[in-house]
C-alpha cells in the first residue's frame, strides 16, 4: 500500500484548525477565569496579538544551538503528537498520519516536548530555568507513570495498538466508551492529565511568583512565540489522545470542539479549587493515588 | 526604673539619667562600662531585646553619641544607654557577641557615620550605598543639597512656595498684610 | 514643585510644559565629578585572575569580558514594508508586557491595575517576570543610584523595541527627593523615556491613561526609545557612569 500524498495537506489543515482552536480556547479559559474574578479579562484575540508582537520583535539573542532547538523540539512534540493520531474518527481528511502502532508513538511524543525544553533551558544558563526544568522532568515523569499504565490497560482491553481501532471499538453507544468499560484506567489517566497540563495544583514548574517562570525564563521574541504556538497545540493534541482513548473519539468537528473543551475544563476546575503542590508532594501524590488505579486497571483487564 | 538606676549606680560608674516616660529612661554611661553593663542587663535584668543602635552627630562638641536602646519584654520597659565618643577617628567596641543583630546596625553606622567597630562581621562591606566616595552622608558636615546639585542633573523649572503664603494668595488675594 | 503637574493626574505627558525628552545634541555642560576620595575596586569575583583547571591547566578568567557580550546596541531598522511595520506596531500597542520590577513606592500603584476594579488585562497589558519577555519598563517612582544600576541592566536585557515610562514626579525632577544624596533627578538622562506620568503618586486611572497615550505613540511609530538609546549610547553611558561610581558590570549587558 503506497503512501497517499493527499494526507499531507489534509494533516496541515488539521493543524491549522487546531492551532486556531487552541489559541481561542486558551484565551477563552483565561476569560472565564477573569469573569469568575469579576474582571473583563483579556480580549479573545489577545493570543494572536501577542504572537504577532513576539514574532515582530527586532532583536533576539541566543545562548547556543540547543537554545534554538528547545522551542523547536517542543513544537515538534506537539505537532507530532497531533499528526500521528486521528483527530476525527472515520474522516479521511482528518485521520492524519495514523498507523497501526501509533499509540506507542503518541506516548513518546507526550514526553518529547519536555525533554526538548530541558535541553534548551539548560543551555540558556539561567538558574531559574534549571530549577524549573528539573521540577518539570520529575513531575512529568511521575505523571506519565499512571498514564502509561492506563494506556497499557486500554491496549490490552482492545487488543490493539492502533488508536483508530480503539476509537472504532468505542463507537455505538456511550456505554462503549472506555470511561464506562474500564473506569479505573480512565481515572488513572485523568489524574495524570491534571499533572501534565501545567495548571494548579501542578504548576510549580512555572511558578510565576517564585522562580519567575521557570524553563522559559530566558526565551523571548520568536523563540517565545514558537513556544506560545506550541502552548496552543500541545494541550489540544494531548486531549485528542485522551478523547480517542477514553471518551469515544469524535466523529465530527463540533463534537470534537465540545469534548476537548469539557476535558480542558476538568483541569481548569481542579486548578481553581486546589492550591499548588510542591514537586515532592505531587510526585508522592501520583505514586499513591494514580499509580495504584493504573495497576488495578491493568490487573482487571 | 529609678530603682534600677540606683541599683546599677552602686556597681557601675554611670552618668546622668533622663526620664522620658515611666517606661523609657536614658542613661549616659562611659564607654568602658558599656559592654559589661549590657551583658548584666541582658542576662540578669531581663533586657533581652536590642531595639536599635543609632548615632547622633554633635558636631559642635566634636562628639558622636551612640544610643543603645534595649527592651525588657516582661515589664515592657525600654532603657537607652548613651555613649559619647570622639568624633575624630570615631571607633567603638563591637557588641555583636551580645546580640548578633548588632552587626547589621554597626555596618550601617560605619557606612553612614564612619564610626568603626573593629571585629564586627562584614564591617567593611557596602551596606546600602554602593561605591560611595565622599565623607559618610549622615555626618552633619556633609552637605547633601550641594552634593545632589553637583552630582545629579536637574531639570529646570522647579519652584517652591511656602504653603501658608500659597493658600493665602489662593483664597484671600485681597488681604495684603 | 510645579503646580501644573499636580493639578490633574489623569492628564499625562501633554500637561508637562517644557519637557524635552530628546537627548541634547551637545554634551552636557557639567564639570567632571570631583576626584574620588577613595578609589573603588572591583569585587574579588569580578577581577581578572588565573584559575587552575583539572590537570594543572592554567586558565585566565576575566569575568566581565568572558561572560558577557561586549558589542554595543545597534539601531535596528523597521520592517521593510510599511504595511508590515504598521501591523507590528499595532500588535506592539495591543500587547504591552510590563517588566515586573518596582523601583520605588510607585510600584504599589501598579498592583491595583491587575484587580477587578481597573483590570489592565483588557487592554492587552500584562506583567512578565523576566526582562527578556517584557517590552515596557515602568520606573515606578524614585530611583536611587543602587537601583539605577539594576534598572539599567534590566533595561538592556529587554529586546528592541522597548519602552520606558517614568511614573510620578520623582522620575521627572526628583520630586520630594530633590535634595537627596542618593536619588537621581532626571530619568531621561540615563534611560530613554517615552512618557512621563505625573503625580505623587499618580492614581491607577492616571496610569491607565498614560498607557493609552503610550499605545497611541507606539501605533504612530513614535516610541523608538530603544533605537534612541543605541544612537546616543555614549551619551547615556557617560551620564550613567558619572553617578554610578562603582561600575562593576559590562558596558552593555545582554
Amino acid at each position: 500500500m503506497g503512501f497517499e500524498w493527499i494526507k499531507i495537506p489534509y494533516s496541515l489543515l488539521t493543524l491549522f484548525i487546531v492551532v486556531n482552536y487552541g489559541l481561542l480556547l486558551n484565551a477563552l479559559i483565561a476569560k472565564i477565569a477573569a469573569r469568575v474574578g469579576r474582571r473583563h479579562g483579556i480580549p479573545i484575540w489577545q493570543n494572536y496579538v501577542d504572537m504577532i508582537k513576539n514574532y515582530g520583535l527586532r532583536t533576539s539573542i541566543t545562548h547556543g544551538v540547543m537554545f534554538y532547538m528547545g522551542p523547536v523540539f517542543r513544537l515538534s512534540g506537539g505537532v507530532g503528537l497531533l499528526l500521528f493520531v486521528p483527530t476525527i474518527y472515520g474522516s479521511v481528511m482528518f485521520s492524519n498520519l495514523s498507523f497501526a502502532g501509533d499509540l506507542i508513538l503518541a506516548l513518546y511524543f507526550v514526553f518529547f516536548g519536555t525533554l526538548g525544553m530541558a535541553l534548551g533551558a539548560g543551555e540558556s544558563g539561567h538558574p531559574y530555568a534549571a530549577i524549573g526544568v528539573s521540577r518539570g522532568l520529575a513531575q512529568v515523569t511521575a505523571a506519565e507513570l499512571p498514564f502509561a499504565l492506563a494506556v497499557f490497560a486500554v491496549a490490552l482491553q482492545y487488543e490493539t495498538l492502533s488508536v483508530t481501532e480503539i476509537v472504532a471499538a468505542q463507537q455505538g453507544s456511550y456505554l462503549n466508551w472506555t470511561l464506562f468499560t474500564n473506569p479505573f484506567a480512565v481515572a488513572a489517566a485523568m489524574l495524570s492529565f491534571l499533572g501534565s497540563m501545567m495548571r494548579p495544583p501542578f504548576d510549580v514548574v512555572l511558578a510565576p511568583q517564585e522562580i519567575p517562570i521557570g524553563p522559559p525564563t530566558e526565551y523571548h521574541s520568536s523563540y517565545l512565540a514558537l513556544m506560545q504556538t506550541n502552548r496552543a497545540i500541545f494541550p489540544i493534541a494531548k486531549m485528542v489522545v485522551y478523547m480517542n482513548l477514553f471518551f469515544g473519539g469524535a466523529v465530527s468537528w463540533p463534537i470534537f470542539f465540545v469534548k476537548i473543551f469539557l476535558i480542558y475544563m476538568v483541569s481548569v476546575l481542579v486548578g481553581v479549587v486546589f492550591p499548588r503542590f510542591h514537586v515532592e508532594h505531587s510526585v508522592r501524590w501520583f505514586l499513591i493515588w494514580a499509580v495504584p488505579l493504573g495497576v488495578i486497571a491493568v490487573a482487571i483487564v | 526604673m529609678i530603682e534600677l538606676y540606683e541599683q546599677l549606680k552602686q556597681r557601675y560608674a554611670l552618668g546622668e539619667i533622663s526620664v522620658q516616660r515611666f517606661d523609657l529612661v536614658f542613661i549616659t554611661v562611659p564607654r568602658e562600662n558599656l559592654a559589661s553593663l549590657l551583658l548584666y542587663l541582658r542576662d540578669t535584668e531581663g533586657f533581652t531585646h536590642l531595639v536599635l543602635l543609632t548615632a547622633v552627630d554633635w558636631i559642635e562638641d566634636n562628639k558622636f553619641q551612640l544610643t543603645y536602646l534595649i527592651n525588657n519584654r516582661e515589664s515592657a520597659t525600654d532603657l537607652g544607654l548613651r555613649v559619647i565618643i570622639d568624633r575624630d577617628e570615631a571607633s567603638m567596641e563591637s557588641i555583636h557577641d551580645l546580640w548578633p543583630t548588632a552587626a547589621t546596625y554597626q555596618r550601617e553606622l560605619k557606612e553612614m557615620f564612619g564610626i568603626d567597630f573593629p571585629g564586627s562581621p562584614r564591617i567593611d562591606e557596602d551596606f546600602i550605598l554602593e561605591g560611595w566616595t565622599e565623607i559618610p552622608p549622615y555626618r552633619r558636615d556633609f552637605d547633601t543639597l550641594e552634593y545632589s546639585r553637583d552630582t545629579y542633573l536637574e531639570r529646570p523649572g522647579r519652584s517652591t512656595s511656602d504653603p501658608a503664603q500659597h493658600m493665602k494668595q489662593l483664597f484671600y488675594p485681597e488681604d495684603k498684610d | 514643585m510645579d503646580k501644573k503637574t499636580h493639578k490633574d493626574p489623569a492628564k499625562t505627558s501633554a500637561e508637562l510644559p517644557s519637557v524635552d525628552l530628546n537627548p541634547p545634541e551637545v554634551q552636557p555642560q557639567k564639570p567632571p565629578a570631583p576626584p574620588a576620595e577613595r578609589t573603588i575596586e572591583l569585587p574579588e569575583e569580578l577581577r581578572k585572575r588565573t584559575v587552575k583547571g583539572p590537570g594543572g591547566v592554567e586558565i585566565e578568567v576575566e569575568p566581565l569580558r568572558d561572560y558577557y557580550c561586549e558589542a554595543p546596541p545597534t539601531v535596528m531598522p523597521a520592517a521593510y514594508s510599511k504595511i508590515v511595520e504598521d501591523l507590528f506596531n499595532w500588535a506592539r500597542a495591543e500587547s504591552i508586557w510590563i517588566l515586573g520590577f518596582g523601583t520605588g513606592c510607585g510600584a504599589i500603584e501598579m498592583r491595583p491595575l491587575m484587580t477587578p476594579r481597573y483590570d489592565a488585562y483588557r487592554y492587552g497589558i500584562q506583567w512578565r517576570p523576566t526582562p527578556r519577555q517584557a517590552n515596557l519598563f515602568v520606573i515606578s517612582g524614585y530611583l536611587s543610584v543602587k537601583t539605577l544600576k539594576r534598572a539599567i541592566r534590566s533595561y538592556e536585557q529587554m529586546q528592541n523595541p522597548k519602552y520606558v515610562v517614568g511614573l510620578g514626579s520623582c522620575t521627572i525632577n526628583g520630586g520630594m527627593y530633590w535634595d537627596s544624596y542618593n536619588t537621581i533627578k532626571r530619568l531621561d538622562e540615563y534611560l530613554p523615556v517615552d512618557l512621563y506620568i505625573t503625580g505623587c503618586m499618580p492614581r491607577p486611572e492616571a496610569l491607565l491613561a498614560g498607557f493609552m497615550d503610550l499605545k497611541r505613540m507606539i501605533r504612530a511609530g513614535e516610541a523608538e526609545g530603544a533605537n534612541k538609546y543605541a544612537e546616543y549610547f555614549d551619551w547615556y553611558k557617560a551620564n550613567q557612569k558619572r553617578v554610578i561610581k562603582d561600575w562593576d558590570m559590562p558596558d552593555y549587558s545582554w
